[in-house]
């Protein structure tokens, strides 16, 4: 069966490959809005921490024998702990400035990630197998469906509507909602909003740091695999604009979509397909489509 | 019975401005104290030097007789101070309810008031309490203000301008408001540029006038002090 000249199974595929890419969209997405949200820094280095969670992954495996599993939940723990370290010891003392200083410091810590790990493991990726509980695919009738990827979109969404539950539903979330808005108002009503910033950024590169060991399997890890991607997500950030959790996750999965059917119909265009619609956003709805006018 | 709020020689500056000069002043547990001065005399900026908002400070202010003038922000609220800032400053992104819940309890012992009686000292407040807080009436978001901070067990409220723009029905609810917290033994300040609003409720009034405190007296006093006021004030 065909549907525009394309047999249907290779459509269902590229959509499944552009649900996957859009679930990482989503997730490093909404980890950058929430950071750039509560302390006004564009964190450049969310790419970065996300090869970092790959890597991570690859090194529990390769040098300790710590199966996928596990590393799926240690790998963000200690993408977080970097995080927080990060924070304490330089972020802080660029709130008061442009935001263009945060961009500049997240970027020269990108540069100083890669390049460490450019040094030891080199450029061509390392390869990282499928956990073997996820291994192969089943069989939809209507399509193949590996269950890796599938796993992938699950867990992603999964991560993504839970952020977006406690954020949005919670009192913790009312908090960083507040906070965002007013960060010394809320301070005055004594909530200790210094330490909320640094966990709220700890746990925006934790969820990178997840995207990474999602992606293991899937890509080659290697060092570029965060700057390959970073572009991207900025660009997907600023179509679905800072003010809604939701928008954030709607617009990732929505663009990886698009950019995989792209790539189905028109694969000249896959690459800047995205930039295209965020040139096109920006001169109707600056503000995002789901952005709040601050 | 310690002194609720002492202020001495406190000064406070904004980045380079130096705003506050040698502030002294001091408020008993219980007592209403207001606050009055020309736009730019430095009241509000007194309240936020209270709760850290300002640059540096220097100086003491004793609150329930601990120091605070070094502690950061989230801090000072804990002694037991509640803080309604002159815009108000609901949240856009909370409901009225969520607005309502969101400070936290001073401390473990503090007995704030119930969100029960709060709605029912405000009933308003029930109505809305699922709409975004920014978009309830002026006068119901100055109400929602002041009840956040009831319910947190602070006994040492900062009121800033709390009239200031309001119908005068609403104002007159106001007035009932601080008169039964003032019952219940609440030590209040009181910034206010209103004076008729303000004259009926304090016990003792302070003036200030570039940022320094040229004027105290106690209500009995307020007849014989009119005409100084008038000078000060314009009123």
């Amino acid at each position: 069966m065909e549907i525009f000249g394309i047999p249907t199974s290779a459509l269902l595929g590229q959509l499944l490959l552009g649900l996957v890419n859009g679930s990482f969209y989503a997730m490093l997405s909404l980890g950058l809005a929430v950071i750039f949200g509560l302390l006004n820094v564009i964190n450049f280095a969310h790419g970065a921490l996300y090869m970092m969670g790959a890597f991570l992954a690859w090194m529990g495996l390769n040098y300790f024998g710590v199966n996928y599993w596990v590393m799926l939940i240690v790998a963000p723990l200690l993408v977080g702990l970097f995080g927080i370290v990060i924070e304490k010891t330089m972020l802080r003392w660029l709130y008061r400035l442009d935001h263009l200083y945060g961009l500049l410091l997240t970027f020269g810590i990108t540069l100083m990630l890669e390049g460490v790990f450019r040094s030891f493991y080199g450029v061509s990726g390392l390869p990282y197998s499928v956990p073997s509980q996820l291994a192969g695919a089943t069989d939809l009738g209507f399509m193949l469906l590996p269950n890796y990827r599938a796993w992938v979109v699950v867990a992603s969404l999964t991560v993504c509507l839970m952020t977006w539950f406690v954020i949005e539903k919670t009192r913790l979330g009312a908090y960083l909602r507040a906070g965002t808005e007013n960060p010394k108002m809320v301070e005055a009503f004594g909530v200790n909003v210094p330490l909320m910033v640094t966990l709220t950024y700890g746990f925006g590169v934790a969820l990178a740091g997840f995207a990474g060991v999602l992606a293991a399997p899937i890509l080659q890890v290697s060092p570029l695999m965060g700057s390959n991607l970073i572009i991207t997500v900025f660009a997907v950030v600023v179509i679905g604009g800072m003010g809604s959790i939701l928008g954030s996750i709607v617009t990732g999965l929505g663009l990886g979509v698009i950019e995989g059917l792209t790539r189905v119909f028109y694969p000249e265009l896959s690459a800047t397909v995205v930039f295209i619609i965020m040139a096109i956003v920006l001169l109707i709805r600056p503000a995002g489509l789901f952005g709040r006018e601050k | 019975m310690t002194t609720a709020l002492e202020i001495s020689h406190l000064s406070a500056w904004y980045g380079e401005s130096h705003i506050l000069h040698d502030v002294n002043l001091s408020v008993e547990q219980g007592e209403v104290v207001t606050l009055l001065g020309r736009n730019g005399a430095g009241r509000t900026t007194t309240l936020r030097a209270i709760m850290g908002l300002t640059g540096r400070r220097e100086g003491s202010i004793k609150i329930n007789g601990v120091e605070s003038g070094r502690m950061p922000t989230y801090r000072i609220a804990h002694l037991g101070v509640g803080y309604c800032p002159e815009e108000r400053a609901i949240f856009s992104s909370l409901s009225a309810e969520e607005n309502l819940l969101l400070p936290p309890p001073v401390s473990k012992t503090a007995q704030g008031m119930s969100v029960d009686e709060i709605y029912a000292m405000f009933p308003n407040l029930a109505e809305r309490r699922a709409s975004q807080g920014t978009r309830l009436s002026g006068g119901e978001q100055q109400m929602l203000a002041v009840a956040r901070i009831l319910r947190t067990g602070a006994r040492l409220l900062l009121l800033d301008e709390i009239s200031e723009g309001l119908a005068p029905v609403i104002v007159q609810a106001l007035s009932r408001m601080i008169t039964t917290l003032k019952a219940r033994g609440y030590t209040i300040v009181m910034v206010e540029q209103n004076f008729r609003f303000a004259a009926p409720l304090a016990d003792r009034f302070y003036v200030m006038e570039h940022g320094q405190i040229v004027e105290q007296f106690a209500a009995g006093s307020l007849e014989e002090k009119m005409p100084v006021l008038n000078e000060l004030l314009g009123v």
